[in-house]
This record gives structure tokens, sequence and C-alpha cells, in this order.
């Protein structure tokens, strides 16, 4: 008999006891507001997966999911909190249709072109509050929650008065910049499902590469373990940070650039967040900040938005149900502290 | 237009933009001073917009003028309920704080919401009949000069929300609640060896935290857009915490950004119909709250620094 759970063990139990509260809470919210949880979690599952539509449309979530994901965790990993994704997210997606609709370039320069300008619009972004942090030691979620609103008015003034004449919303980026394809989309039944989801799986494997089996990987995760110790060693923590955070900022502005090329394909007028970047917490969270567990929890968190929009048309219940038991899912894994310390227990009194 | 005109129409505007944002504000010293740093403050604010708004619909036909003052109260107390949940994950269940703010804030826009379509069938609620409206203050609007200014057209909750800022100041700097409030947040170990119940002053600064935040929230909604949708509040409590940031953690001080970014922000809205102001485009008003308080965290207008031992976690015996 097992003397105790080992680490790994709890690490892969944590989230998935998380996710499960996170819909037992639900299933009493909606016992207690008299709905039907059967028939809600039925048409969550058909409103995902059901039809190859709503699966086309899944991926399509994902996509973006994945990439905000790998951007919040791999501050994590470098012991910070990028909460600015959401702002990052949103001057990615800007300059991705920004450079789509403004040049004329053969299809294999331009969308990567486009692709580029995104990634590097969200790692200015992201330098600023790494810059700030490494150099005046000033907190990076203040900093970046301050840019988050930054980003939304700046980039609603861009569209309205650079990009175009008072308008909401911009035209569409050009064929040769776009990550649409109409084989893809007639596969599933005309969802919006584009190429993007391939940038997000290459995200996900340098983002592993690059943590797990390079030096610079291994002196950014050291500054993440312990920033003195790693001082110590003669690493140089402030560069490591500003890193981190331009990196991170990059996975961000693709994340906008799979909206801003693939999804939409153009940009609009915002009155308030698209949630992404704050979803990218929750998906990082669940997903223990490793590439791998973002992958998982993105295509989690993907599935539960898309089909939460089939909850009111098929069981009546409004999708905020969905947003709730996100937002619980995140709670649990918070205090995943709790978790743990009644796993200890359980697993001790098993040896009696 | 004299300039006579222009302070009778930006006062006013400027002192009820600012109110939620003092409120607020308020709120988040009270928490951050106990050393938990509350991100949650906008979905606090979500709460309490929500729950006057369905009190005032449910209630004005019992309670009629008194209606707005009484769902204010009933705010207050749903949203420091409700901010319980925040000082239970941060304080008793280690979570961390940022982590566990971002959850109450997911979690507030996703409860009233499903509330709101629960009970009105829709996105949206209606509109209040009976909201807070504009006043002129007895006695003092016959001042000459300044009684136009700053006592006619106005609301009684901008003066609410200055009382309550020097209320705060005179607790959290002298009285021995606030002494301990901040030492908790300064110093847990020294705090706990005088004998200071740190978990207690930690949960009661996040309750009242929960109040003020209700409250903001309470007389935006009630005062400002009269009724509650996802649009309500959008980021009106980050501003709150912008402004308590600016005003370095200190009553006064955020009384004073509270009021400096209501400015910005009616400005922002009524300056099309002002000589000079129309000039300048929106934006540089939109952006310049967030702007001065990352000038104000890196040192440039006066350095902010947070209380010590906020964010971090007081576990007994560790050192």
């Amino acid at each position: 008999m097992k003397v105790r759970m080992s680490k790994r063990l709890i690490g892969l139990l944590t989230p998935i006891i998380a996710v499960l509260l996170g819909i037992i809470v639900g299933t009493i919210i909606m016992l207690a507001s008299g709905y039907d949880p059967v028939a809600a979690y039925s048409a969550l599952w058909n409103g995902a997966f059901g039809e190859i539509y709503y699966t086309g449309e899944v991926i399509r979530q994902v996509t973006p999911y994945i990439l905000a994901g790998l951007a919040v965790a791999f501050a994590f990993r470098v012991g910070l909190f990028n909460i600015g994704v959401e702002g990052q997210f949103l001057v990615g997606w800007l300059a991705a249709v920004w450079v789509g609709i403004s040049f004329d370039l053969p299809k294999i320069i331009h969308l990567p072109l486009a692709i580029i300008a995104a990634a590097v619009a969200g790692a200015l972004w992201a330098f600023i509050p790494g810059l700030l942090k490494a150099r005046l030691r000033v907190h990076e979620v203040i900093v970046t929650i301050m840019l988050n609103y930054t980003a939304l008015h700046v980039s609603n003034y861009i569209i309205k008065n650079v990009l175009t004449d008072h308008k909401d919303k911009t035209g569409l980026v050009k064929d040769s910049a776009t990550l649409r394809s109409e084989w893809l989309q007639g596969i599933t039944d005309y969802s919006r499902l584009h190429w993007g989801i391939i940038v997000a799986i290459i995200c996900c494997f340098i983002m592993w590469f690059l943590l797990e089996r390079t030096t610079r990987g291994f002196e950014l995760r050291a500054v993440g373990f312990n920033q003195h110790a790693a001082q110590y060693a003669g690493m140089n923590v402030n560069r490591n940070i500003i890193l981190s955070m331009v990196i991170s900022g990059a996975f961000a502005g693709l994340a906008g650039a799979m909206e801003g090329l693939g999804t939409f394909g153009y940009v609009t007028v915002k009155g308030g967040f698209t949630g992404v970047g704050f979803d990218g917490i929750a998906i990082a969270l669940l997903g223990g900040n490793s590439a791998l567990g973002v992958f998982f929890s993105a295509i989690l968190f993907g599935a539960l938005k898309v089909g939460a929009l089939n909850m009111p048309l098929e069981a009546g219940v409004p999708n905020e149900l969905v947003d709730i038991i996100i937002a619980l899912i995140v709670f649990f894994v918070a205090s995943s502290y709790i978790i743990r310390k009644l796993l200890d227990r359980f697993g001790k009194k098993e040896v009696k | 237009m004299s300039l006579m005109d222009i302070l009778t129409i930006v006062v006013p505007s400027t002192l009820l933009w600012a109110a939620p944002l003092i409120f607020t504000a308020l709120g988040g010293i009270f928490s951050e001073r106990s050393g938990v740093v509350n991100i949650g403050l906008e979905g606090l604010m979500v709460v309490g917009a929500f729950t006057s708004i369905v009190f005032n619909l449910t209630f004005v036909d019992t309670f009629g003028n008194a209606t707005p003052w009484i769902a204010l109260v009933v705010a207050m107390v749903v949203a420091a309920l409700f901010s319980i949940l925040h000082a239970v994950a941060a304080i008793t269940f280690r979570a961390d704080h940022t982590v566990s703010g971002v959850a109450i804030n997911l979690l507030a826009t996703g409860t009233t919401l499903f509330l709101v379509k629960q009970i009105y069938g829709k996105g949206e609620t209606g509109i209040i009949s009976k909201g807070f409206s504009k006043i002129d203050i007895p006695v003092l609007k016959d001042i000459p000069f300044l009684g136009k200014i700053f006592f006619q057209n106005t609301y009684w909750t901008s003066f609410l929300a200055i009382v309550v800022a020097f209320i705060a100041w005179y607790i959290v700097f002298k009285t021995p609640f606030g002494l301990r409030l901040r030492s908790v947040g300064e110093h847990p170990m020294a705090a706990d060896t005088m004998g200071i119940n740190v978990t207690k002053m930690r949960y009661l600064g996040v309750i009242i935290s929960g109040a003020l935040g209700g409250l903001g929230g309470a007389v935006y909604a009630q005062s400002i857009t009269s009724n509650f949708s996802h649009a309500t509040i959008s980021g009106q409590g980050f501003m709150a915490m912008a402004a308590m940031i600016f005003g370095k953690w200190h009553p006064l001080g955020a009384l004073g950004a509270g009021i400096f970014f209501g400015f910005a922000q009616s400005i922002s809205i009524i300056g099309s119909s002002l000589p000079f102001l129309k000039e300048i485009p929106n934006v540089y008003l939109l952006i310049a709250p967030y702007i001065l308080t990352i000038l104000a965290l890196t040192g440039f207008i006066g350095r902010a620094d947070a209380p010590k031992a906020s964010g971090t976690h007081y576990i007994k015996g560790s050192r």
C-alpha cells in the first residue's frame, strides 16, 4: 500500500477535483434555481460535440485559448503574473489586421508578416511592465491591468481614426493574409475553423522546448523558483524577467492574430474586454502552467464556452451558468492548498 | 460660455462620477491595508450594482422615495457577504490573492447575469423609477458663487462619499482598530506577537472592502446607469483600484484621486460640449487615469508603495 500519494498524482488530481467541484456546485445552482441539470449538461455536450459544426467552433475557440493560456503560464513559470494578456491580445489583434489590410504581398510573406506583427505588438506591450518590474520593482499586476484599459481605449481610437474614417469596424484582411480556409470550413459544415490551431500547437511545442530543453529556459525557471538563488548563481535576473514578459506578450499577441486573421478577419471598436485574456488565467492555472496542461485545459474551456451557447436553446438555462462554473474552477484551483491538505489526510487514512 | 457656466457643468458632473470611485477605492484601502490584495473590487461593484437595482425595482412601491437609500444598505450587506468568498480563499485557503480576485470578478459577472436572466427573462433589467436625482443642498446653495458651483444640481451621494473618506481616514489612522489593521498588513508576525488576531483583522478588512465596493457599485448604478446589464460596471472597479494606488493607499489620497479620475471620466463624456476641451481627443482623457497610476507607481509622481505584507499569507510559526 502506498504510504502517501505521490506529488505527481496529487498534482494531477487537484485540477480534476477542482473541475468536478465546479460542476457539482454548478449543478446545485441549477437545482436551486429550478433548472434541469441533466438537460443542461447534455445540451452543453451537444453544443460542443453534437455536430461537426459545433466541433469546428470548439477548435476555433480553443485556438486563442491555447495561446492566451500559454502567455499566462509562461510568465507564471518565471514567477510573474501577467494579468495583461487581454491588453496584449487586443494590440496583437489590431496589429495583425493593420498589416493584413494595408499591404499587397504574396501570401508566403504577407501571412507570416501579419502574424509576426501581432507577436511583436503583444511583446512590446508586455515589455513595458517587464521593464518597470526589472528596473524599478513595480508590481507587474497593477501595471498590466492599467495597460489593459490603455490598450482598449488606444486601439479603439486607432480603429476609429486611423484605420477607418470614424467607423466601428475595419474592412476584411486581404486574402493573402488570412488564416481562413474554405476547405476547413467545408469539412466542418461552415464553422469559422481556420488554420490558426496549427500555430497554437506549434507554440505549445515552442514553450515546452524553450523551458525544458534550453539553457535559457533553465535560467527562466530558476528565476521563477528563487530569484535570489538565480542571482547568486550568476544569472541575470532582470534580463530574464523582461524576456519572460516579452515572450508571454508575444503569445498573447498571437492569440489576437488568431481572431484578427482567422475567426473574424477584421477588428471592431470594443465597449469592453473580450475576456480571452482572463480566461487565459483560468486555463493556465488549471493546466498547471505546463504546455501540455494548457493544451488540454484550453480544450475543456473552449468546449465549455462554445457548448454553453446551446444551453439556452436546448435546455432553457442561461449560458452564464458556464461562466459561473469557470469562475468556480478558478476559485477551487486557487484554493488547491485545502484540496491538497484533504487529499493528504485521505491518503494517510488509507494506510491504517 | 463663461468660466462660471463651465464650472457649474463640470463640478457636479465630476462629483457624480467620482462618488462610486471614492467609495470603492476606500474599500480597497481597508483590504490592502490589512494585507489582502483585492482585484475583486470590480466584481464587488457588480454585485452592489445588481443588488441595488433589483431591490429598487422590487420594493419601490413599498418604500417610495427612501428606496435608493435602503437599496444602498442592502447592496452593502450583499456585497460584504460576497466578499467573504475572497476572504476565505485568500486567507484561510491560502489562495493567491490575485487569482482569487480574478475568480471573484468572473463569479460576480456570471452570477448576476445568470440571475438577471432568471428573474427578468432577458439580459438586462428595467429602468428604475426612483434613482438618485439632482438636488440643491439646502442653505449651502445660497452661498454666493461657491453655492452655485458646488451645491446646486448636485447629488447627495457625492457628499456622502467625501464624508465617508474622512471617516475612513479617521478609522484607519486615529483608532486602535486602524492601527491593528495597518500592523497586520505591514508585519503580521509582529502583530500576532502583540496579541492581534491576524486572521480576524484580515477578514474584517476584506468584508469592509466588500461593503464599500458594493456601496460604490450601488451608487453608480442608481445615479448613472439606472439599470443593470453586462455593461453597467465596465472597469469602474479597476479604476477605483487605480485611484487607491494613485492616492498611495491613503483615504484622503484616494478621495483626491477619485475626484481627479471622476473629472477625467466626466470630461471624456461631456467634454464635447465645452469649449477648449472639445479639441482634445477623447482617448487622452480615457487613458489618463491608468497612465498616471503607472507613473505614480514608477515614482515619477512621488513613489507609491503598497503595504509591506500585502499579497502574502500569514502562516503561524513560519519565518
